[in-house]
């Protein structure tokens, strides 16, 4: 497989794809455990659903 | 479990947690299979190698009008049905439309700039397509500038509303006006004017993306409905302290 002369070009499109998928990916990754974290933390200090229900346990 | 159940995000979490894995997995094979399929692919006759940008290029401009309908529908389903997900799945999907856009932009750039001999022109698909890019911005910001989730739901589904009237200025721009940008060629009257040898590669690239989008679209959602029962919490707790 040959590029040709517009290499840079091609190379640069699908390399800027591949890191804004990633950074998306990483970025949703994160807020979610942030999220958990922060349930937790605030079920740990006493504070309940009014269902009673855990609200970190989404299974 | 009915669609109905789907209104619970209680249920809409436990499906979540069962099917993202599967959808995670059904993307990376899709997009492994496209993209190899996108480097094995002929050169154009006129273009060259610098046909492989349609490859991603195409499908994130898809996706950049899709996900604005996708939140078109949600907006309807706050104003309308006041679905309790609505909102939900409208605010979950504008930063990942708003990154698609991005790319879409760019890698059209990219490609313009061999092709054409310049990076932009404001031509009517080129400027369309910017000032959708700014309206994932404005309701990001929107989405962000109002504490309560709920009042600027409102706000922002009539945005969004608004905004859609974009959609069929950007899929018609290149009939309606003189532009740079070539018309359709895959979802035209008469059938995609591709060869199958570029066609195949980007309809699996354009499933593969779609496929990417709604794994995103689940898991932004889940953290979503986690955020705002943080967010309940911590009012129940305030409201403890205050008591």
């Amino acid at each position: 497989m040959t590029l040709g002369p517009y290499a840079s070009f091609i190379v640069t499109s699908y390399a800027l794809v591949a890191a804004v998928v990633l950074i998306l990916i990483v970025w949703i990754a994160i807020d979610y455990r942030r999220q958990k974290e922060r349930l937790r933390e605030l079920e740990a200090s006493g504070v309940v659903r009014r269902s009673g229900r855990s609200a970190s346990d989404i299974r | 479990m009915t669609l109905i159940d789907l209104a619970n995000p209680t249920k809409f979490l436990s499906l979540t947690g069962r099917i993202l894995p599967w959808l995670a997995a059904a993307t990376a094979i899709l997009l492994v299979i496209g993209f190899y399929q996108a480097a094995m692919a002929p050169d154009d006759y006129q273009q060259g190698a610098t046909v492989k940008i349609m490859f991603i290029h195409v499908p994130n401009a898809w996706l950049s009008m899709f996900v604005w309908g996708v939140m078109s529908l949600a907006a309807l389903g706050t104003l309308v049905w006041r679905h309790p997900l609505a909102d939900v799945a409208a605010k979950a999907a504008a930063p990942i439309g708003a990154a698609f856009t991005f790319l879409a932009l760019v890698t059209g750039s990219l490609w313009g700039r061999p092709m054409w001999g310049t990076y932009w022109q404001w031509d009517a698909r080129l400027t369309s397509v910017l000032i959708l890019f700014l309206m994932y911005l404005g309701l990001i910001a929107l989405w962000r500038a109002v504490d309560d989730p709920s009042r600027a739901a409102r706000a922002a589904a009539i945005l969004t509303l608004v905004g859609a009237l974009n959609l069929p200025i950007i899929k018609f721009s290149v009939d309606w006006w003189n532009t740079l940008h070539q018309p359709a060629s895959v979802l035209r009257m008469g059938g995609p004017t591709l060869d199958r040898a570029f066609l195949i590669p980007l309809l699996v690239m354009a499933i593969g993306f779609s496929l990417l989008f709604v794994t995103l679209h689940l898991a932004a959602m889940r953290n979503e409905i986690l955020r705002r029962r943080v967010r309940s919490l911590q009012i129940m707790q305030a409201s403890q302290q205050a008591a």
